[in-house]
């Protein structure tokens, strides 16, 4: 399998998942500068971390014109899978790939630390190997992670089963200590109607192996994996 | 030819910021202020188009770019040289 890793001027996750799915899980990554338009042999795009443009005017504002983007957008409407992780999450937001935004976190603070967030639906690309109601343990380092969205999104949201992760507490609670940012209905991460396109604000490609302390993120990778060789298998 | 253009969070968005400055301005014995809202402002200067046109490029700016209409208003003024 194929990841094409997005870099655009101040991406800085971008490592981080290269590692993750070059040298843990052993499959082929390559990194896609934001001006490239190809996205030829890839099978999974993904949007990395960071302060792409600086976050200037607003985080993801200025990245979604980049030129990949136009690919990306075609890319996934096509069904091609397309993972946003924080920065990542909201690029897609200001590109309308996912709907709602990611504004300032409720505290104000930019928040660094492991937070806890629980699995809503199996049924997608990225939660593939994780069981609905499984609780993850995965660190957020985000200053505008807060996902808001008007009341009638948030309820087609919610009837499209597109929320795929909710904040919650250790037992898998969902409740507002839990909540680090003030996210509308505890939103960790979307995806769009058909399921292939994913934002999610913690960060999976920095807890995937143990050295670090914690390999849970290697789950959603493993998800990605497990989900691509399936559909290929169908295709067969 | 230049626009003043005002971005500002829509009603019913949380802005902590402006939370902040209130409680701030509390603090200072200014008891009378009720909320605030804190937004921004961007001066873009243009040149060589007429006003109308340069109106109805000015909207498509702020809807494709400056404001973000799920969260954000905006507006502007238009100031002749």
């Amino acid at each position: 399998m194929k990841f094409g890793i997005v870099v655009f001027p101040g991406s800085n996750c971008d490592h981080d998942v290269y590692h993750v799915v070059k040298h843990l899980l052993g499959q082929e990554a390559s990194f896609l500068w934001h001006k490239d338009t190809s996205l030829a042999g890839i099978d999974c795009v993904v949007l990395p971390g960071g302060f792409a443009h600086g976050d200037y005017l607003r985080c993801g504002a200025i990245a979604r014109f980049s030129p990949i983007m136009k690919s990306v957008e075609e890319f996934a409407a096509q069904g091609g899978m397309v993972f946003g992780i924080c920065n990542g999450f909201q690029v897609l937001t200001e590109a309308g790939l996912l709907p709602g935004a990611l504004v300032r976190n409720a505290g104000l603070q930019y928040i660094c630390r492991d937070i806890y967030l629980r699995v809503e639906r199996q049924t997608t690309p990225y939660t593939s190997r994780l069981k609905a109601g499984t609780v993850l343990k995965i660190p957020i380092g985000h200053g505008e992670g807060c996902y808001y969205a008007p009341e009638e999104v948030l309820r087609a949201l919610e009837e499209k089963h597109q929320v795929v992760f909710r904040y919650c507490d250790a037992a898998g609670q969902v409740n507002a200590e839990s909540n680090p940012n003030g996210s509308l209905r505890a939103i960790a991460g979307i995806c769009n109607e058909r399921g292939n396109v994913l934002g999610m604000m913690p960060h999976p490609d920095r807890c995937a192996e143990e050295i670090l302390g914690n390999a849970q993120g290697r789950k959603i990778f493993e998800s990605i994996m497990h989900a691509w060789q399936q559909a290929r298998r169908t295709r067969i | 030819m230049k626009a003043r253009v005002y971005v500002t969070l829509k009603r019913g968005v949380l802005d902590p910021q402006g939370k902040a400055v209130c409680g701030s301005l509390h603090q200072l014995g200014y008891r009378e202020v009720t909320d605030v809202r804190v937004g921004k402002y961007m001066d873009v200067t243009l040149g060589g188009l007429p006003r109308q046109e340069a109106e109805k490029r000015l909207r498509a700016m702020c809807e494709k770019l400056l404001a973000n209409t799920v969260i954000e208003d905006f507006r502007f003024e238009i100031q002749e040289d």
